[in-house]
Parts: C-alpha cells; sequence; structure tokens
C-alpha cells in the first residue's frame, strides 16, 4: 500500500497479458492515453464502462485567492477535466480498503 | 468516446493486430489501475494524470429531509488529478494553474 505505478507498470501488465513484444505494448498503452487525450481535447467525452468517465468542463473566470498569503489572484475561464468514477470502481475501492461493502452516496 | 470506440480506433491504426487482443490491452490497463488503486496505491501517467484514493473520515451526517443525525462511515473514494501537459491542451497550450477542488483532502 502506498506504491506508485507509472505507465512502466501498465506496459508490463499488457505484455504479461496480450504476449506482444515489451515495445509494442509500451507503445500501446501511450497509443490508448493519447487517442483518450485527443478525444479530450476536443472537449468529447470518454466513457470507459466499469471504470469511469472522463468529461471536460468550462469553467467562468473569478477572483480566487492564493490559500498562504490571503492575496487576491484573478483566475481566467478555463476548461477543466473531470473524472467521474463508475460505481464499480468505487465499490471495489471501498470494499478492499475498508475490507466491508458499503452503501455509496 | 466509450470503450468500443476507442477499441475500433486502435484497430484501424493496428491491422496487423487482432480486435480481441486490442480490447485485452484496453482492458488490462484499465484493470491494472483499478486494482492499484484497491490496494491503495497512486498510478501516476505524466502527462496524463494521476489516480489516487483519498480518505473520507467517518462523519456523523443529516438527513437532509428530517435532519436527524446518521452515522456514515469512513470510505475510500478515487480521485483523478489532471496532468500538466493535458491541463494545458485542453486550454490551448497555456496552463491555466492547478484545479482548486482537490485542496484539504486525505489522500490514502
Amino acid at each position: 500500500m502506498g506504491d506508485t505505478l507509472t505507465r512502466a507498470h501498465l506496459s508490463e501488465a499488457v505484455y504479461q497479458e496480450v504476449g506482444l513484444s515489451r515495445h509494442e505494448s509500451a507503445q500501446l498503452v501511450e497509443v490508448v492515453l493519447d487517442r483518450i487525450s485527443e478525444c479530450l481535447v476536443r472537449g468529447e467525452a470518454v466513457k470507459l464502462s466499469s471504470f469511469g468517465s472522463f468529461s471536460v468542463r468550462q469553467k467562468g473566470g473569478r477572483m480566487g485567492r492564493n490559500p498562504k498569503t490571503g492575496k487576491e489572484v484573478p483566475i481566467k475561464p478555463r476548461r477543466v477535466l473531470v473524472f467521474r468514477p463508475s460505481h464499480v470502481l468505487k465499490h471495489r475501492i471501498n470494499k478492499d480498503l475498508t475490507g466491508k461493502p458499503h452503501a455509496l452516496d | 468516446m466509450i470503450k468500443s470506440e476507442l477499441v475500433s480506433l486502435l484497430s484501424e491504426a493496428n491491422p496487423h493486430l487482432y480486435q480481441r487482443d486490442i480490447e485485452r490491452i484496453v482492458s488490462t490497463i484499465f484493470d491494472e489501475i483499478t486494482t492499484a488503486l484497491a490496494r491503495g496505491d497512486r498510478v501516476e501517467l505524466r502527462g496524463f494524470g494521476a489516480f489516487s484514493v483519498k480518505r473520507r473520515p467517518a462523519r456523523t451526517g443529516r438527513n437532509p429531509r428530517t435532519g436527524a443525525p446518521v452515522q456514515v462511515e469512513e470510505k475510500f473514494v478515487p480521485f483523478f488529478k489532471t496532468g500538466k501537459e493535458l491541463r494545458e491542451r485542453l486550454n490551448g497550450g497555456t496552463d491555466p494553474g492547478e484545479d482548486e477542488d482537490d485542496f484539504g483532502d486525505d489522500e490514502a
């Protein structure tokens, strides 16, 4: 618990599971992330059943505050990415980490 | 775009691979991320973003209709933070800064 996985772990898993070369496995992991990113940059949502969905939300400009100094800073309008985990993912994480199934939401 | 559309897109670009292998590749990636999060690990994909798990401590909530106090148990929720490069690409190449949504949370 508390480890960090990277692309290397994902490519290794693909290599083990599918039996392509390590090089091609790594490339495919990259291509999967690229295709998802491109779709999001176009403003289109990406839905991965049983994992979750990514969508892009437009946020208006507003006055913010630097939490450390208390100074007011203008925040420009921007697009943000929102990840909504699926129920399957939420239940799995919660069940494994608390050791019991939960009533979520 | 849904998972099957992602699979078709990848199949077209990789005619030497079987579609069912592409399906397995996509599932393996997201299963691997799921398993890592369920262990309490983080998954950091530079340029794309990072998945982590946040702990929400037990608290006394309230039934909004009746106002009656309800004990809410501790829970763990998945969280995604967009990577710097993707955040820039979403905003035409300039980084508008961090999301403000992730202050004051406990990471598991």
